[in-house]
């Protein structure tokens, strides 16, 4: 198989502390990736690199077959992301939100109309397009969020904890839009969740990062049976240990790249 | 690229129109100051000069007031858009920094605008008349390049600025003194040395004194020097602004 993301001795250090200290991991294309690690463990740190809102100190970065370091555009064209905080207009309509994007995009005019139509009705927001986003609840600005990241056709779909926060059936909702994706479309998911039934149930391939280090990779299978483990979330407290991590010691409050970054999780 | 900065543009208006308590809200300062200034100090300018309308000369002075904060909000509003979490979403699509920085100066240069145009019609029911339509056109060309600086600077300082506590200083000790020492209240003849200085420092000066010479006859500098002054200025501002854009993280 061929791998759409390709990470190479990625690093990145704020001041004094190294968020990330040199991984490397391939993800397959028309997989699904999950990335998992506690709190502050790098993960966020790691998806802005990989999404190019923040500059790597070392390594590198291909997606798409793109570098993302030096062809930034092309990379970005190749990929959708849904961030772990909401990233919507909430004065703007839902419609007007992915109008929006379809257009910094450069999704074809002629194509715009009939792409969103489709974006909206995949996620079941079509009847509530013309509603402000402020309006919406939780679960719907969530599923917008995934509607809007579609319509550019990205090759590579980043989903930093999608599900956090959200109840059962809008969960089971996600998840299923998300799966029906990578099937039908062939789309690549990269996905971090703290929920580790959910990577379990979904994730064809799973790396597991702490402290800035890849401390495991493979399958679900693969894992359960080097660690000697009957889930999954056995296995992650094994790797990862049982003490509580203080997610506010997270790379992103050092830097305040998140404005108040005190509610970040990572 | 055309629609890229189109749909900049066009958020920022749509963010100026729904909010209409902004919109009323932001004509009381102008009209305030117009009718205050205007009639409580009127009285006491015709008779040190001999002669001449406060109005005619205060009218110009507010419309620059009024396009200075605005634009500087409207630029500041990335501040914003970094803590509701929407840069972000505009950081990583596939556009040049400069086009981001392109679409946001102009989208708060025109809302600017439209408030400077809006208290300009007001000042008519003041009395305030323009001379003729050539003295209008060229007082819009001044316009609308305050409000390109100024919408420029805001966006410069919001793209360093990551959040909102730094807002109070920005606005007493920049904006303030830029809109108190640029002559939009009182001429600059005659000030203390020091005083006169430091409006000769102030872009705005230039933008007052522009628009002033423009719609009501009455200029220090001289309009086509106030023209190439805040012309180059804003140039600049966007050359400056574009550099520290393009190292904008989220």
């Amino acid at each position: 198989m061929q791998n759409i993301l390709s990470v190479q001795s990625l690093t990145k250090k704020f001041d004094d502390l190294t968020a990330v200290n040199n991984i490397s991991f391939n993800v397959e294309a028309g997989s699904i990736f999950a990335f998992l690690g506690p709190n502050g463990a790098g993960k966020s740190t790691t998806i802005k690199m990989l999404t190019t809102v923040l500059k790597p100190t070392s390594g590198e970065i291909s997606i798409n077959g793109f570098n993302a370091l030096k062809e930034q555009d092309k990379a970005r064209a190749s990929f959708g992301i849904v961030f772990q905080d909401h990233s919507l207009d909430e004065e703007l309509t839902g419609y007007e939100n992915v109008v929006y994007h379809a257009v910094i995009y450069k999704v074809p005019k002629k194509e715009r109309a009939e792409r969103i139509q489709k974006a909206l009705e995949i996620v079941g927001l079509w009847d509530r397009r013309e509603d402000y986003v402020k309006k919406y609840s939780g679960g719907m600005k969530r599923r917008l969020e995934i509607a809007r990241a579609l319509v550019h056709y990205p090759k590579i779909l980043f989903l930093d904890e999608p599900t956090v926060g959200l109840d059962p059936q809008t969960r089971r909702s996600i998840w299923d839009h998300i799966r029906d994706l990578n099937k039908e479309r062939k789309m690549t998911i990269f996905l971090t969740t703290h929920y580790m039934e959910e990577a379990e149930a979904i994730a064809d391939q799973i790396a597991i990062i702490d402290h800035g280090k890849i401390v495991e990779s493979g399958t679900v299978e693969e894992i359960k049976k080097r660690t000697e483990s009957e889930s999954l979330e056995e296995a992650f407290l094994k790797l990862t240990g049982r003490h509580i991590r203080d997610e506010n010691n997270g790379p992103s409050n050092k830097t305040g790249m998140r404005g108040r970054g005190r509610r970040s999780r990572h | 690229m055309i629609e890229v900065i189109y749909i900049l543009c066009l958020r920022q208006l749509k963010h100026y129109w729904r909010s209409k308590a902004r919109l009323i809200g932001s004509l009381g300062q102008p009209l305030l100051f117009l009718v205050a200034f205007g009639y409580g100090i009127g009285p006491m300018y015709t008779t040190a000069r001999g002669g001449g309308n406060y109005i005619d000369f205060l009218v110009p002075g507010i419309v620059a007031m009024s396009i200075l904060f605005t634009a500087v909000f409207s630029g500041l509003e990335v501040i914003w858009d970094r803590q509701f979490g929407f840069l972000k979403e505009t950081l990583v699509a596939p556009i040049s920094r400069t086009e981001i920085m392109i679409g946001k100066t102009l989208g708060g240069a025109v809302i600017a605008m439209i408030q400077g145009l809006i208290v300009l019609s007001l000042s008519y029911v003041l009395g305030f008349r323009i001379p003729s339509l050539s003295s209008l056109g060229l007082g819009l060309i001044f316009m609308f390049l305050i409000a390109i600086f100024f919408s420029g600077l805001g966006l410069t300082i919001a793209s360093k600025m990551k959040d909102l506590h730094g807002f109070q200083l920005i606005i007493n000790f920049l904006i303030m003194p830029i809109f108190f020492l640029s002559g939009a209240l009182f001429p600059l003849e005659n000030l203390p040395p020091a005083i006169y200085f430091i409006s000769r420092l102030d872009p705005l000066t230039y933008g007052v004194d522009g628009l002033r010479g423009a719609i009501a006859g009455m200029s220090t500098f001289g309009v086509y020097n106030d023209l190439a002054v805040i012309g180059a200025l804003s140039v600049l501002v966007c050359a400056i602004g574009t550099v520290l854009f393009s190292e904008i993280e989220a």
